[in-house]
């Protein structure tokens, strides 16, 4: 099902559209007011930008130099060239070290590469610890948010599945109440876990260490306590210096949730005593968008999510309209990278309002790239049929003026004369919800000639 | 100074009352306005849906319609904004580039170059301005939320200028209407819903009138004002500032 | 192993960009850092203690935390009760009521100090504890995180964090509940 119809579903239930909508614009005023009380921010957005762009323009050094010192600092560092080669690198770690269960943190890249279901198909308990990402693994859906998975769901079903899963009191809802029986829940897993897995916000070429970003303190939790730690990145979160990090720290959870900082920023690099310690280094169709002169700086990404907290799509048709890990405007320019004719219509599923770009903390022109990707997908085909031959007949019809000047006055003429029914039929989607503008007498064009030159009517 | 007037196709066709404002409040100010018969439309409606190509004909039409003018003005930030921003596929010849430089919105024609300091209009209404974003985040015609920097605005600048006006402040000063061209029948639900909370902010803080520097914003607001029935008016910054009551 | 051929794909797609830029550090707009930073660790949901209010951290412990019987310190001079020398692995750890650790920098924007490995002993252990108290020296404060990591060496040890108060989490409708998987408090004490 396509993101228009996925999302006409999601408003049917106008108080919960609206209810969703507030509770992100609520995180998006957060933001604002963390990010108007730094004076430099836009200094911030331009280095950050800087440093992103020279990083991908010297990917592969950085990259090589990161894995020596990982390696240096007794990191055993594998490369995946896609999705399943990445989950059987993990696989096979785990399986060499008899693990069993495995506790994870937030990792929007194993959501891409559904490193879970493969895990638990090979017999693997996993648990996902982030609060919000645990409630969706019990109800079995995908997170509808990179940064507040559980962003679409409200108390009362939280508490209902806290009762059935976590056997929390019949009819609780309270936040704090569910939190704490998830604390209980989520530390015996910690305890029990063989081994931990986690995302990468930041990995430093100079010092070959990664660097994880959370607030309730899971990764931690999981990493320091399992002898086995795992961290899977994609090939784009490299940073060149230590330095690096005080720009992108300063960025990130300010346009995430409007923090001045993350609860926790670990920085791993190297194994616990009597430990392991692994990173596995993912490319999955980065290194070939890297070839999309037009896209490549969408993978400056630091995966905040602020473009989704501010698009007003995303807010009013959830992120699970996107069908992709990473919806919202910034999964809407990666994904038709991906595969471009199963989300043809995400980037057309925008205003081009532009907000997104704004409030990007790494300055990536998300509204521009999609603009841009609607040209690619027409070209390739990917446009439903009324619409292609709807526009080249707009072409045709706006290039010559008087083909323009005699449909402008059909048109008009129908407006007025056309009996209701006609003009607003099932087929015209302007008209379920808005009327037609009223047909004024006359053009602006013949009023002119009319009064201006004086030309006979 | 010699300006060529563009009346993007949709004010053309159904809002001709817009461009007639703009031409009299361009004239009152004393410049020299020609309008060219032979322009349709900046090409937007098909680039937007990804239908550059199919676009091309009607940027050339454009360029040769406006090529010899000191400024192209006219009453849309969004048509202002395609033509600057992505007339860049055409060859760049000297009359595109003349074009593309000096293709300018009213209200940022009216502050920057004509410097306007004082209207003669009055307009005793309580007004919610809508931020039309190809204006706002695309010509920066004003600042936006999501920057940090100082606040400025062009379209407040002049409508600071008329008399008995009234300015109403909203919860989302700039959040977008959901138009988005033929977004607003693909992605009709979406659209709509965004319409109206658009126009219930308006609504909540006592707008009696609605403007904006693009009639495309309003006409799709408008058509949701009238299924519903609402106590809302919606006019062009062009109409207001020409003293229309 | 895909190395190669990933490396390969990376450098025939590289385009060029920008030299890396030099970072200023922004200080000179920071407020004045102490003052800065107690009112971040409110902010943030934490709390300050003044060690000069108090005879000595035992009875500054005893003040905040009464009638706390399980206390794991590896601050120096302040030994708590469990024995940290006995410990053999971290989930020992488990049980920990409240623990004492030393921070080696204050970050006043955030409220955030910088703990490593050197400092907890066990890397867990700022995270299991139930309560976390951090020791820092008033004149360790920087006013911004650029500041920070130019004090700080990120790799010194295996591992090191910046803490900004207690674990906290709004996943459930963005209610903001305090106490997620680590530590439900933090306490900055100032010396």
């Amino acid at each position: 099902m396509k993101h228009a119809q996925k999302a006409t579903r999601f408003i049917a239930d106008e108080p919960r559209t609206d209810w969703h909508d507030q509770a992100l614009w609520f995180v998006r005023q957060k933001r604002d007011l963390a990010v108007h009380s730094v004076p430099e921010w836009e200094s911030l957005r331009e280095l950050a930008s800087q440093i992103k762009l020279h990083t991908l323009a010297n990917l592969a050094e950085y990259l090589e130099a990161f894995e020596a010192k990982a390696q240096a600092n007794g990191v055993q560092v594998h490369w995946a060239a896609n999705a399943e080669e990445h989950n059987r690198i993990v696989y096979g770690i785990l399986q060499n070290a008899g693990v069993r269960k495995l506790v994870k943190s937030k990792s929007i890249l194993t959501e891409e590469c559904g490193l879970n279901d493969f895990l638990e198909a090979n017999g693997i308990e996993v648990t996902d610890t982030d609060l919000g990402e645990r409630i969706i693994q019990l109800r079995d859906e995908p997170p509808s948010h990179i940064v507040l998975p559980a962003i679409h769901l409200k108390k009362e079903e939280v508490g209902e599945l806290f009762h059935q899963k976590l056997n929390t009191e019949k009819g609780a809802t309270d936040p704090k109440y569910l939190t704490e029986a998830a604390r209980h829940h989520l530390r015996e897993r910690f305890l029990q876990a063989d081994a931990a897995l986690t995302g990468v916000n930041f990995a430093i070429a100079e010092t070959g260490g990664v660097v994880v970003c959370t607030n309730e303190g899971n990764a931690d939790m999981g990493v320091h306590l399992a002898p086995l730690q795992i961290h899977c990145m994609g090939l784009e979160k490299i940073i060149p210096r230590q330095a690096d990090l005080g720009v992108f720290t300063r960025l990130l959870a300010r346009s995430a949730t409007g923090q001045p900082v993350t609860m926790f920023t670990s920085h791993c690099h190297r194994p616990k005593p009597g430990g392991a310690m692994h990173i596995v280094i993912v490319d999955n169709g980065r290194s070939e968008h890297l070839g999309r002169p037009d896209f490549r700086n969408a993978l400056k990404c630091i995966r905040c999510g602020a473009c989704m907290n501010t698009c007003p799509i995303y807010r009013r048709s959830g992120g699970h309209s996107y069908d992709v890990a990473v919806p919202g405007p910034i999964g809407s320019i990666l994904s038709p990278g991906i595969d471009l004719k199963k989300h043809s219509d995400l980037p057309f599923a925008s205003t081009l309002c532009g907000s997104c770009s704004d409030v990007c903390p790494v300055k990536i022109d998300i509204h521009e790239q999609l603009y841009k990707w609607r040209q690619i997908a027409a070209g390739e085909g990917h446009l439903p049929v009324v619409k292609k031959w709807g526009m080249a007949l707009a072409g045709q019809v706006l290039s010559s003026p008087q083909a323009y000047n005699l449909a402008g006055k059909l048109a008009r003429r129908a407006l007025k004369i056309l009996p209701r029914f006609m003009l607003y039929n099932p087929l015209n989607d302007w008209g379920k919800s808005r009327e037609l503008p009223i047909a004024p007498a006359g053009s602006f064009k013949e009023w002119y000639r009319k009064n201006k030159m004086h030309e006979p009517e | 100074m010699r300006i060529g007037l563009f009346i993007p196709c949709y004010i053309d066709q159904f809002y001709p009352q817009v461009g007639i404002a703009t031409l009299e409040l361009l004239e009152r100010l004393g410049c020299e306005v020609a309008y060219p018969l032979d322009q349709t439309c900046c090409g937007q409606p098909m680039a937007n849906t990804g239908c550059e190509q199919d676009a091309l004909a009607t940027y050339r039409l454009f360029v040769s319609n406006f090529k010899d003018y000191d400024y192209i003005v006219t009453p849309s930030g969004s048509c202002a904004y395609h033509v600057r921003h992505h007339y860049d596929v055409l060859e760049q010849t000297p009359a595109v580039a003349r074009v593309r430089e000096r293709t300018l919105d009213l209200s940022e024609f009216l502050v920057d170059v004509l410097q306007v300091h004082s209207l003669e209009a009055r307009f005793p209404f309580r007004v919610g301005i809508h931020q039309s974003c190809h204006g706002l985040r695309g010509l920066r015609l004003g600042q936006d939320t999501e920057r940090v920097g100082n606040d400025f605005s062009k379209i407040k600048t002049l409508l600071r200028q008329v008399r008995d006006l009234e300015l109403v402040e909203l919860d989302r000063p700039d959040e977008c209407c959901g138009f988005g061209g033929t977004f607003a029948i693909h992605e009709a639900a979406v659209s709509a819903k965004m319409g109206k909370d658009r126009l219930a902010d308006h609504l909540r803080h006592g707008a009696e009138v609605i403007t904006a520097g693009d009639m495309s914003c309003l006409m799709h607001l408008e058509g949701i004002i009238r299924r519903q029935q609402l106590p809302l008016r919606v006019m062009h910054l062009a109409e207001i500032l020409n003293g229309a009551v | 192993m895909s190395k190669k051929s990933i490396l390969r794909a990376i450098r025939q797609n590289q385009p060029q960009g920008p030299p890396l830029p030099d970072l200023p550090s922004f200080a000179s707009d920071a407020p004045e850092p102490l003052a800065a930073f107690q009112a971040m660790v409110a902010a943030m949901g934490g709390q300050v203690a003044h060690a000069a209010d108090f005879p000595d951290l035992g009875a500054l412990v005893s003040a905040y935390f009464p009638g706390e019987t399980s206390v794991a310190s590896t601050v120096p001079g302040f030994p708590g009760n469990i024995p940290m020398q006995d410990i053999a692995s971290p989930a020992e750890l488990e049980t920990v009521g409240l623990a004492l650790i030393p921070a080696q920098w204050g970050v006043a924007e955030n409220g955030a100090v910088w703990v490593s490995e050197k400092d907890s002993l066990f890397r867990v252990l700022p995270f299991i504890a139930q309560h976390l108290i951090v020791v820092l020296a008033k004149d360790r404060i920087v006013s911004n995180m650029h500041e920070a990591y130019q004090r700080v060496q990120i790799d010194e040890t295996g591992f090191g964090v910046f803490i900004a108060g207690p674990s906290k989490t709004a996943d459930i409708e963005q209610a903001l509940v305090i106490g997620a998987q680590g530590a439900r408090s933090f306490t900055v004490v100032l010396e």
